[in-house]
């Protein structure tokens, strides 16, 4: 009997390990594929460095230059998490603005739009000279700017596709605008909030990049963007392979942190984020 | 004796052109129980909504004789909010009416209990069968202790026997209470069994065909639904019901001036 049991219950482990294993091994093993082929190809062709430096030369530049590239980064990613909270609050606050009125809406919306199908590469030159004083806050603001739109789309649609049903439950008790607003609005909206929100984490450090790129901005607090450049026009591809790997790693955690938050709030309700049994 | 609610000449037309209704009167006495039966489609829950004021008529009116009126809905599907539990859907009125946290805690408690949702008060709606879920729609409805409620079939999604066991909690309710009760169902039997007056519908438009008055003493229990009286009734509602189900749809109604937008 308890044999019996030990089996079936060591059956039921194995299988789940099973299962979270594929998700991991797999795109490791075809990581590691790539990587040794990468490393064999460079070494076989005898490729200069400044060509295509094979992965281990990146690794090794990646820790003599750690110091310098990190601080880089952290200048870049603080840049991109002002211009992304700045995004988030003004993004709620307008959708906000545009669910009070149809009129609000219609009058605006064209222009958030337009906000949003504007290049950026085309207008940072602009705000970076409007705001010459403080570079900090033009790139802030180039960040801002790709970042805003999604959270203002999603969150506009959110607001407005509230049930029916429930609307006309809180009209049924004279609920005043702002209950409505804060039971019933905002937490039918939050799903869609989210899901802008982990856009936007994205194209805030996009937004970012491009920004410092069109800056150009040295000195003590430079971006990891102003590293790559540099390191392109002085040749020093090895060390432009090492930033470009921080700054992808560093937009993967982003949407990892965001993923884990919208799962984390969402939690029990939404279909999104629950466990579905059947 | 001024009737709780009295609809006079109410018409209803949807903005895609939809007539659900048609001039219709209907005059409900106060604590009166009167259940609505008519064909899917034929305006029953539209007259609930206009009663409830959602949604404007486009011509009529509503008179009120019920001094200091609390509605309750319980909408024909459960309607609750995804992200909140059981306890919080059902507290939901209380709060839009300030109420304070103590005694809002007592009601909510009493009113899940009388839906037999104890246990449940920390589920969310997803993690409910669909009967459950409009019990829980229910126990929001009493929680406010309404003195008009307005009912669109409530029971439709649940077993024989907790929907017995609800008609009763029902009547029993509604004698205690006194309340004015608008009852939107498929069911005859049930119509019949709850009712003061069932109200038969007819559609496009809708309309009232028949006014049926239930003359059968409460306390209504499981003896009156094995009498005669109660199997005529049944009889008496079904064939009018029949009725509006083998007609044609009415181009012209003798005596007023519909007539229907033409078919394209
Ligand atoms: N929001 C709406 N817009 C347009 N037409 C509508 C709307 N709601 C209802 N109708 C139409 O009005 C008519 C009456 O609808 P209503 O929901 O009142 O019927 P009902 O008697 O409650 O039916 P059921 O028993 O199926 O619930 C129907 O023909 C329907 O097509
Ligand atoms: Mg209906």
């Amino acid at each position: 009997m308890t044999i019996l049991r030990r089996r079936k219950s060591s059956q039921v482990s194995n299988d789940t390990t099973q299962r979270v294993s594929i998700d991991i091994v797999a795109p490791i093993i075809v990581g590691i594929l790539v990587l040794v082929a990468w490393e064999v190809f460079v070494r076989m062709t005898n490729l200069p460095p400044y060509l295509l430096p094979g992965p281990l030369l990146v690794l090794q530049t990646l820790i003599t230059d750690w110091n310098e590239l990190f601080a880089s980064l952290l200048v870049t990613f603080q840049i991109t998490v002002v211009a992304f909270v700045a995004a988030a609050v003004s993004g709620l606050l307008i959708s906000i603005l545009f669910t009070q009125s149809k009129w609000i809406e219609k009058s605006l919306f064209p222009y958030a739009v337009i906000l949003q199908t504007t290049p950026i590469v085309a207008i940072a030159p602009l705000i970076i000279i409007w705001l010459k004083n403080n570079t900090f806050a033009a790139l802030v603001v180039c960040a801002w700017i790709v970042a805003f739109f999604p959270i203002v789309s999603n969150t506009t649609l959110g607001l407005n596709s509230v049930d029916r049903n429930l609307v006309n439950l809180f009209q049924l008790y004279k609920a005043s605008r702002w209950q409505t607003l804060v039971h019933l609005r905002l937490p039918s909206a939050m799903p869609y909030f989210l899901g802008g929100l982990r856009i936007s984490g994205g194209l805030a450090l996009i937004g970012a990049v491009v920004a410092e790129f069109v800056a150009g901005t040295g000195g003590a607090r430079s971006g990891i963007a102003y590293r790559i450049l540099i390191s392109s026009y002085n040749l020093q591809i090895p060390r432009m392979f090492a930033a470009l790997l921080l700054t992808t790693g560093l937009g993967v955690v982003i949407f990892v942190g965001l993923t884990v938050l919208s799962d984390w709030i969402l939690g029990k309700w939404h279909e999104s984020a629950v466990k579905h049994e059947n | 004796m001024i009737p709780a609610i009295e609809l006079n000449h109410v018409s209803k037309v949807y903005s895609n052109g939809t007539v659900a209704l048609h001039n219709m009167n209907l005059a409900i006495q106060d604590a009166e129980f009167v259940s609505l039966v008519g064909p899917s489609g034929c305006g029953k829950s539209t007259v609930l909504r206009i009663i409830a004021g959602l949604g404007q008529m486009n011509s009529g009116s509503i008179d009120w004789g019920v001094c200091d009126r609390k509605l309750a809905f319980v909408f024909q599907e459960a309607a609750l909010m995804p992200w909140a539990t059981v306890q919080d859907n059902v507290h939901l009125p209380l709060k839009l009416a300030g109420t304070s946290k103590k005694y809002a805690d007592v009601l909510v408690q009493q009113a899940i209990q009388r839906v037999g949702l104890s246990g449940f008060e920390r589920s969310y709606p997803r993690e409910l069968s669909g009967g459950m879920k409009m019990r829980v729609s229910i126990a929001r409805a009493l929680v406010t202790k309404p003195n008009v409620l307005l009912m669109d079939e409530p029971f439709g999604a649940l077993d024989e026997i907790t929907r017995s066991k609800l008609n009763r909690d029902v009547l029993d309710l509604w004698s205690q209470h006194r309340w004015t009760v608008v009852f939107v169902t498929h069911n005859i039997y049930e119509a019949v069994y709850l009712s003061n007056r069932v109200i038969v519908m007819a559609a496009r438009p809708g309309r009232v065909v028949a006014d049926i008055a239930i003359d059968a003493p409460y306390p209504r229990n499981e003896e009156f639904r094995t009498s005669l009286l109660y199997n005529e009734y049944c009889r008496e509602v079904s064939q009018c019901l029949m009725a509006t189900m083998n007609e044609q749809p009415l181009l012209h109604i003798v005596g007023n001036d519909y007539s229907p937008s033409p078919q394209i």
